[in-house]
């Protein structure tokens, strides 16, 4: 009986979470007709004609390359500076390290309009709007205190005697963090870049503000501005849903206890 | 010239941290800044003409009068004290039936992980799509055939607030429930057998075991969403655009609004500086609560 309630909870939340999901998809799946009928047809005739006219109409394969530059570049780059300053922030000392990590992790916090209009000026004035690099850069900013909590924590979870005993073989403060340290680091490196490939895959915000040109908008945008020119194209908008959310959801499967570690690092252990 | 170890040391550091300390002080800090120093003055974008004269604090003397910012301020605490506590509460069910071994909980927790790793934008066209009053699942749930009973969900002021309060706790309420499984875990198994060797019922191994150690993880979880819930706009953004009659319009939207659609820089960053210290505020509060707690553990 205590089982059967248990496997209930468990069923009931599982669906909860997949359902409305695999609906979308379902729709993605159905004929213009078919999407709009009542009852609604449950059994999609399994056309592909939302993602044949989401890619031919609504060009939805530049979205998707610029979603791939912007979130890898990103990724590849909040990855380098996170792995040296998490290194110094786990395990070296220095004066005003509170302070220090302290206001990285404000960053975080930060609501992002209260930077939305200075960030906006200054890439203006570079000339950097409409550009890849004018929204890798607030990017790289904002997924910095992720990379940098995930690494530091990693960091400092290896043996404590590294240091001492590449010292005694001679290692110089730069020989011992890039031969020692970083080929140790991968587990925390391969979490930290999942999470930060994530966070720059879905971000809407400032990508709405910096890519007022479709040329340059990632996916996210262009899903929020597809428009008919009568009716909301219901279908290319969960084509476009379906192929933007499936490497997430691929990721979520195969590196679930990466995405867990890295999410809760920290979190219980203070 | 040779530097000593200490001295050698501190470059050292100083090398590492200058990469990680150049992007946020010229991204993050610099432009909070600056949003104090717009705030201070009348720009208009669009009008160069007009200069950019120092108006001192009448920006924030407008903001004082502004009903629809008075609202959104409404409209946002009430959104963040709904969604965390739903959050909360669907997350701490979630942890307790995850926590539990059983076949398949590998597939299980990644499946509901699904929802905090979608897009929002894609999440909120989904919501959208199935509370459209027209052929959405929704009314299909409630009204069957009976077309001439659909409700327009997000055309009505309290039906669309609570559809962008369900998206929302739909996509992160798995989160707080992997914050507060971390803190789940680490119970240890001896406690609960010791109190069933003292004839505790489950309630109230629940009550004073299990409530009063996740307690730290709860506020964490807490935090965290507070925050995000502070910032909401995608859902807000694709789901109703602040409508109707402003009824989901939030902060961080109604900024947006003014600075980039209606190109009033200077009252726009007014708003941002508000919301930057409201949601300040919010975090050190928390993060003294949390801090003693913590440091208190270690």
């Amino acid at each position: 009986m205590k089982k059967t309630i248990f496997f209930a909870g468990v069923f009931i939340i599982v669906s909860l979470s997949l359902l409305p999901f695999l609906w979308f998809v379902n729709t993605s799946l159905k004929t213009s007709i078919e999407i709009t009928s009542i009852p609604p047809a449950l059994i999609p005739s399994g056309t592909l004609a939302s993602y044949r006219s989401a890619i031919e109409e609504y060009d939805l394969m530049h979205f998707v390359r610029n979603s791939i530059i912007i979130a890898g570049i990103t990724t590849l780059f909040t990855i380098l500076i996170s792995v040296i300053t998490g290194y110094a922030i786990g395990r070296l000392r220095f004066k005003y390290k509170g302070l220090f990590m302290g206001s990285l992790l404000a960053v975080s916090m930060f609501p992002q309009i209260s930077i939305a209009g200075p960030v906006w000026r200054i890439l203006q004035q570079l000339g950097w709007l409409n550009s890849y690099q004018g929204l890798i850069i607030p990017y790289i900013t904002l997924t910095l205190p992720l990379g940098v909590w995930i690494l530091a924590s990693f960091f400092k979870d290896l043996p404590p005697e590294l240091e001492a005993a590449a010292r005694v073989d001679g290692c110089s403060h730069f020989q011992t963090l890039f031969r020692i340290i970083i080929p140790l680091s991968t587990p925390g490196v391969f979490t930290a870049a999942i999470l930060v490939f994530i966070y720059a895959w879905n971000e809407f915000f400032f990508a709405l503000l910096i890519m007022t040109q479709r040329d340059f908008q990632p996916l996210p945008v262009g899903i929020a501005l597809f428009q008919g020119q009568y009716t909301m194209p219901w279908g290319e908008i969960a084509a476009a849903s379906t192929v933007s959310t499936i490497p997430l959801v691929l990721m979520v499967f195969i590196f679930q206890k990466r995405i867990i570690s890295g999410l809760t690092s920290g979190a219980v252990k203070g | 010239m040779r530097f000593s170890a200490a001295a050698r040391e501190k470059v050292f550091v100083a090398a590492l941290l200058t990469p990680g300390l150049l992007f946020v002080v010229t991204f993050a800090f610099y432009p909070i800044l600056y949003s104090v120093y717009l705030s201070l003055h009348r720009i208009v974008l669009g009008i160069p003409s007009l200069g950019r004269p120092f108006t001192g604090i009448d920006n924030y003397l407008r903001l004082l009068e502004d009903r629809v910012a008075l609202h959104s301020l409404i409209n946002t605490l009430l959104f963040v004290f709904t969604t965390t506590g739903f959050e909360i509460l669907c997350g701490l069910i979630i942890a307790i039936l995850i926590n539990r071994s059983f076949k398949g909980r590998g597939i299980a927790r990644a499946a509901i992980l699904v929802p905090w790793a979608i897009p929002t934008v894609v999440s909120s066209q989904m919501w959208r799509f199935i509370f459209n009053d027209k052929y959405g699942l929704l009314n299909y749930i409630f009204y069957g055939n009976d077309t001439h009973a659909y409700t327009a969900w997000l055309a009505h002021p309290a039906t669309a607030f609570a559809a962008i309060v369900i998206a929302d706790v739909w996509k992160t309420s798995s989160f707080a429930g992997l914050i507060i499984l971390a803190g789940l875990q680490v119970i240890p198994d001896e406690l609960y057998r010791a109190a069933r060797i003292d004839g505790a019922s489950p309630w109230q191994q629940f009550r004073r075991i299990t409530l009063p150690l996740i307690k730290p993880a709860i506020l964490i979880a807490l935090l965290f969403r507070t925050v995000d819930a502070f910032r909401v706009f995608d859902l807000v953004f694709v789901m109703t655009q602040g409508g109707p009659a402003d009824s989901t319009n939030v902060l961080q939207f109604y900024g947006y609004k003014k600075i980039f659609t209606e190109g009033l820089m200077g009252y726009g960053s007014t708003i941002s500086v508000f919301v930057f210290i409201i949601s300040l505020v919010v975090s050190l509060l928390y993060i003294r609560v949390v801090g003693t707690r913590l440091f208190r553990e270690k």
